[in-house]
């Protein structure tokens, strides 16, 4: 009985299998073309004249323009973004790490009353995204004379990203075994010994993944920047693109070179990262 | 080091110097435990909670951002958001998107997932290609759909709808104020489905082989193993997915703000717009933090109800939860 109905789901299968697998792909690859549709369309728009974009919108660029993207890449105010979102970007991750790590460590390892309170405190913070917090931090900001200063941007959005980065770090540290402590203790050693030579080198690909995400999370910040940075030299990609739209709505072929330059840096990024990105970001939702 | 090559010392002696130690080493955990908490701590009360009770007192004053806090009524401004139809418009575009979501999003994400499995050769590629537009900017992503959605001919909506139904006029999708926020929900779907879609995919990857396996051999169709075995155990998946999901519907800001500013007429407002309009465009800094107050008591009575009644079997741990870490 056993034998003959594994034999006749066999036979079926055996059929099905390759029609399965086909459809399979099928749906994945509908998916996948309607995802990649307004990237690419983005980016061939880049190349081609106004003209073409209102009057053949399917077809490529006759002759492929390379003066959109050359005027941009002739602009200073655009590397000039460039520099201030990868100055904001390695400040934030450098400032979060620093501060992060050793209460993700005594949050983890140091066992003293009151923990979990401060545990809890620090996760209610998972609630409240920027936006929601916005007019009183910029009243903050404010009064602290923050505005119109990278580090107004930085500050915040650190602390914003603190929350996310504590929970990740603290499962990655508590999976660290007792005996690596306890030896450390037993060779004479205090916890800033644990901590600063066994735990943090140990620790560095979960230091990868945490930077990565707030990295991402930096680069693509528009809200915080949009409110407190009023020169233009202070401006960074995201709102070079705002800035750039409102000035050139008619030069619709320039705009998207901007986007499609502007997208770049992020995509090499994510090809290089995805794996981290995508790590950290089940590792964060999934606690723990 | 020095302990153990050290030859063996008297017990008094020992336990004395452990007495000792012992003292010195808790005074010297306090100290620790301070440099190591105090910097997060400070950022933390500054940058977050500081402000979050600052929104509580300013939502009782009337205050147009600058001078000082003089003008004190009490509950008024609550009364007046819950009285004005664009607030509550707002909330019932906030309520639409959370729909939408749960419906389209979720189960696009889900299906997808089960679509991909465990096995199917080359997915990799198609999870690279999924959670693509998950790590590009909401700035890029809503301009990249601002082009797509163009009124004329250059956007390729209307220009694939013209090719395919005869006579098709072209739309302002994101002038109209009755297909907006749909229009805005596709772009919507298609920046942050990846992540729903890559949270499932890493559960499938956890269901044991065997499980499915036994089931095959049992004369299980596939329909069938997923029905009993791939869903059921993808419960908590799903469960926390709802919840990302909800939250993020209540406080959505950015595609909207940066495609249509909430317009046109308030048609995609939603109470984040709102409230960034009244503070920071009407100067009414009272009024607007005591929507933020609002929206804050929503999303955390609802992030309570929904940990304490639905997730309650899946965390091991939460803000409602303050034990079993």
């Amino acid at each position: 009985m056993y034998v003959v109905r594994q034999r006749s789901s066999l036979r079926r299968s055996d059929l099905w299998k390759p029609v399965q697998l086909g459809l399979r792909y099928l749906v994945c690859g509908v998916v996948a073309f309607f995802v990649l549709v307004p990237i690419v369309t983005v980016v061939i728009g880049g190349f081609k004249t106004n003209g073409e974009l209102n009057n053949a919108p399917f077809s490529l660029p006759q002759v492929w323009h390379w003066d959109n993207y050359g005027a941009i890449l002739s602009q200073p105010s655009f590397w000039q973004a460039l520099e201030n979102s990868a100055v904001i970007m390695l400040v934030t991750v450098g400032l979060l790490l620093v501060v992060s790590c050793p209460t993700a460590f005594a949050l983890s390892r140091i066992p003293f009353r009151g923990r979990e309170v401060v545990f809890n405190i620090i996760l209610f913070g998972l609630l409240f995204p920027v936006s929601m917090a916005i007019l009183p931090l910029y009243i903050t900001l404010r009064n602290l004379g923050l505005l119109n200063s990278l580090i107004g941007v930085i500050l915040p959005q650190a602390a914003f990203a603190l929350p996310t980065t504590i929970l990740i770090l603290r499962n990655f540290f508590r999976a660290i075994p007792q005996e690596l402590e306890d030896a450390t203790y037993i060779d004479g050693g205090s916890t800033i010994d644990f901590f600063w030579r066994i735990l943090l080198p140990l620790a560095r690909p979960s230091l990868a993944v945490v930077s990565m995400l707030v990295m991402v999370a930096s680069w693509n910040n528009f809200l915080l920047p949009l409110l407190v940075l009023n020169d233009s030299s202070l401006w960074t990609v995201t709102m070079g693109i705002m800035q750039f739209q409102g000035e050139h709505t008619t030069d619709l072929a320039l705009t998207l070179a901007y986007i499609t330059l502007a997208m770049i840096p992020a995509i090499i990024f994510y090809l290089f990262a995805e794996r981290h990105l995508i790590s950290g970001l089940t590792a964060g939702a999934v606690k723990g | 080091m020095q302990v153990i090559s050290r030859p063996p010392t008297p017990t008094e002696v020992v336990s004395e110097q452990v007495s000792a130690q012992s003292r010195r080493r808790r005074r010297g955990r306090i100290g620790t435990l301070l440099l190591f908490l105090l910097p997060s701590l400070v950022l933390y009360f500054v940058f977050i909670f500081f402000p979050v009770i600052q929104a509580v007192y300013y939502s009782f004053y009337r205050w147009s951002g600058l001078g000082p806090l003089t003008d004190f009524i009490g509950l008024k401004n609550y009364a007046t958001a819950f009285q004005n139809a664009t607030f509550l418009a707002a909330f019932t575009h906030n309520v639409e998107i959370l729909v939408f979501s749960l419906i389209f999003q979720l189960s696009l994400s889900l299906f997808l997932a089960l679509v991909i499995g465990k096995t199917l050769p080359g997915r990799t590629i198609f999870r690279t290609i999924y959670f693509m537009p998950f790590i590009l900017s909401e700035v890029i992503a809503g301009f990249i759909w601002m082009f797509i959605y163009e009124p004329t001919n250059a956007g390729l909506v209307n220009a694939t709808l013209e090719h395919l139904i005869p006579g098709f006029q072209a739309q302002a999708w994101l002038g109209n104020p009755s297909i907006v926020l749909l229009s805005i929900f596709v772009a919507m779907i298609w920046k942050y489905f990846g992540l729903h879609l890559v949270l499932y995919v890493a559960a499938i990857q956890n269901i044991p082989d065997e499980i499915i396996e036994a089931a095959r051999i049992d004369g299980a169709s596939t329909m069938q193993t997923v029905r009993h075995i791939s869903l059921p155990l993808l419960g908590s998946t799903i469960r926390l997915s709802v919840f990302l999901s909800a939250l993020g519907s209540l406080q959505y800001f950015d595609l909207i703000w940066i495609m249509s500013n909430g317009g046109p007429v308030h048609a995609s407002e939603t109470m984040a717009t709102y409230l960034y309009k009244a503070g920071f465009q009407s100067f009414q800094l009272g009024y607007g933090s005591a929507v933020g107050v609002v929206m804050m008591l929503m999303c955390f009575i609802f992030s309570l109800l929904y940990q304490r009644f639905v997730m309650r079997r899946d965390l091991a741990g939460s803000i409602t939860t303050t034990e079993q870490f």
